[in-house]
């Protein structure tokens, strides 16, 4: 690891303006993702912006039902709490299948969203990576691609997103909060992330220096009625080969709203805006969950080792729907 | 621009300040460009103060160095392992103001002013935790590696109050890895000071 540079942020403004004028200056809160990358190389910041003084841990219901998460709340705090718990199952459900107990108690959910890929190329500086080295090549195209992505990928990047959370987020209609430089703004999840193409380097539509304060979650009967769903190589502890989020509102025996999120198949965490189409208006049945599941895999093409997750992805929707819906 | 109103003008500039006033959380643009950069730390070593097992420590440290090597190779506090230094096994397990972290992914420097607990904190003088000695009397282990860790996560799982049935202890002890395979005896171990038999 290279010698780095330390400052404590006693301020917000102080951070962004510190972050924001020094190239090759990152944040760190919960360390885990950051600090793992230094030690690989990968990130080699000249200097670390510590956070973890700012009050941004607190997680408050909002006027209208919602629940807003600072960003320095914990993986652990977030999943615990009663309001998340209660009005948004899935949410809480994603990250207590994420990672471990130790690493929830560090990582904080604003650093979650935006964590890296774990492809081994990228981690490997030994290994061509486009996202790397801009222009360098992709040495995952024709190699232990396994893990890799089945949509959403481009000739230079297949990649894939690996939160659980950022997963289950887009079923629940997150708000991302963010300052900057030229003040605050609000990011949809799902605009909070861009698709390699050509520039495997670019991952979100964040501005340099710009932080996330808070994500807001907003209530709705589908939230509720929400349900996460991870397939991995082994119980607990590991990466998704496959997760899905369901969140379905259902009313009379019909699906009046649906939100389905894809995870670890695509470069970022990927909604399913025609199985939610499939979905809407059908009755809440296992022929409606069955048509919906085998849309889930339009578009998608496997590179090799990862030709089985388009596949397991039909059967993880039908599941999680089952899940979702309560009929499992 | 003849229709830019002093009304439209007060809309465009008070309200958001207003706004900003009125939550803690905005932060404007005028308030960032005003405050100078913060001053910076390193690269070359540092004061730091740690708060290890009860005892305030003073160390020049430099930024990059993790908890998990000040413990042991500034502190010869050697009962914290090393084991994959990627958050990956739990052998480097210790606990920061109660809680069980990764000291291989802890910056010393950002555990000031915090308290950090290690394995060699746990025993009361010559008398061993209840854990300690549930993992003696269930032979917990083999070779011992991956032991501090091990007890230092039960500990704070017992502190949790999760659900306490083996399927449960497997799931909030996943972070802990034996490459012995001893898990049988570490659930036993951990379940019987959950359950209050140890």
């Amino acid at each position: 690891m290279n010698p780095v540079r330390y400052a404590k942020a006693p301020s917000i403004a102080e951070a962004i303006a510190t972050v924001s004028a020094e190239r090759d200056a990152l944040y760190i809160a919960g360390g885990t993702n950051v600090l793992d990358l230094m030690k690989l190389d990968v990130e080699e910041p000249a200097l670390l912006v510590d956070i973890t003084g700012l009050a941004l841990r607190t997680i408050e219901a909002t006027p209208s039902g919602g629940v807003r998460l600072g960003a320095l709340a914990t993986m652990a705090d977030v999943a615990d709490s009663p309001l998340v718990r209660s009005g948004f199952p899935v949410v809480s459900q994603a990250l207590l299948a994420s990672a471990s107990p130790q690493l929830r108690n560090m990582a904080t959910i604003g650093g979650n969203v935006l964590q890296r890929t774990r492809c081994a190329y990228f981690r490997d500086t030994s290994q061509d990576c486009n996202k790397r080295k801009p222009g360098n090549g992709c040495s995952a195209l024709a190699g232990v691609n396994r893990m890799h992505s089945v949509i959403g990928t481009s000739s230079h990047c297949i990649c894939s997103h690996p939160s659980d959370f950022a997963t289950a987020l887009l079923t629940v209609d997150a708000l991302v909060h963010v300052t900057g430089m030229s003040g605050n703004r609000t990011i949809p999840i799902d605009e909070l992330y861009v698709l390699p193409g050509d520039r495997p380097d670019i991952e979100n539509v964040l501005q340099p220096g710009e932080l996330v304060q808070s994500i807001e979650l907003q209530a709705s009967p589908h939230a509720r009625g929400s349900a996460y769903l991870k397939v991995r190589d082994r119980a607990s502890y590991e990466f998704a080969l496959v997760s899905v989020a369901a969140a379905l509102e259902i009313e009379g025996g019909n699906v009046l709203q649906a939100r389905v999120g894809l995870g670890s198949v695509a470069p970022k965490p990927w909604r399913a805006h025609d199985v939610e189409a499939a979905l809407i208006g059908k009755p809440a049945n296992a022929t409606t969950f069955d048509a919906a599941a085998r849309i889930a895999t339009r578009g998608m093409r496997g590179y090799g080792q990862n030709d089985y997750k388009i596949p397991l992805t039909m059967r993880t929707v039908r599941t999680a729907l089952g899940l979702a819906g309560g009929i499992a | 621009m003849a229709d830019f109103t002093r009304r439209k003008f007060l809309v465009r500039v008070a309200l958001p300040a207003l706004a900003i006033g009125l939550n803690p959380r905005l932060v404007s643009a005028a308030q960032i460009l005003s405050v100078t950069r913060l001053p910076r730390a390193g690269p070359g070593p540092v004061p730091v103060s740690l708060l290890v097992n009860g005892k305030s420590i003073d160390l020049q440290l430099e930024p990059r160095e993790t908890l998990l090597d000040t413990l042991r190779d500034k502190l010869g506090l050697t009962g914290t392992k090393k084991g994959c230094d990627q958050g990956t096994c739990g052998a480097c397990t210790v606990h920061v103001d109660g809680k069980r972290v990764n000291s291989c992914m802890t910056l010393a420097i950002m555990a000031q002013g915090k308290t950090v607990t290690t394995i060699e904190g746990l025993a009361n003088g010559d008398e061993l935790h209840p854990m300690q000695r549930a993992f003696l009397e269930h032979d917990g282990f083999q070779c011992g590696y991956c032991t501090p860790g091990q007890i230092m996560s039960a500990v704070a799982f017992v502190g949790e109050r999760r659900p306490t049935d083996d399927a449960s202890v497997r799931e909030w002890m996943s972070g802990n890895i034996c490459r012995c395979g001893a898990y049988a005896n570490i659930v036993a171990a951990v379940r019987s000071v959950a359950e209050g038999t140890a």
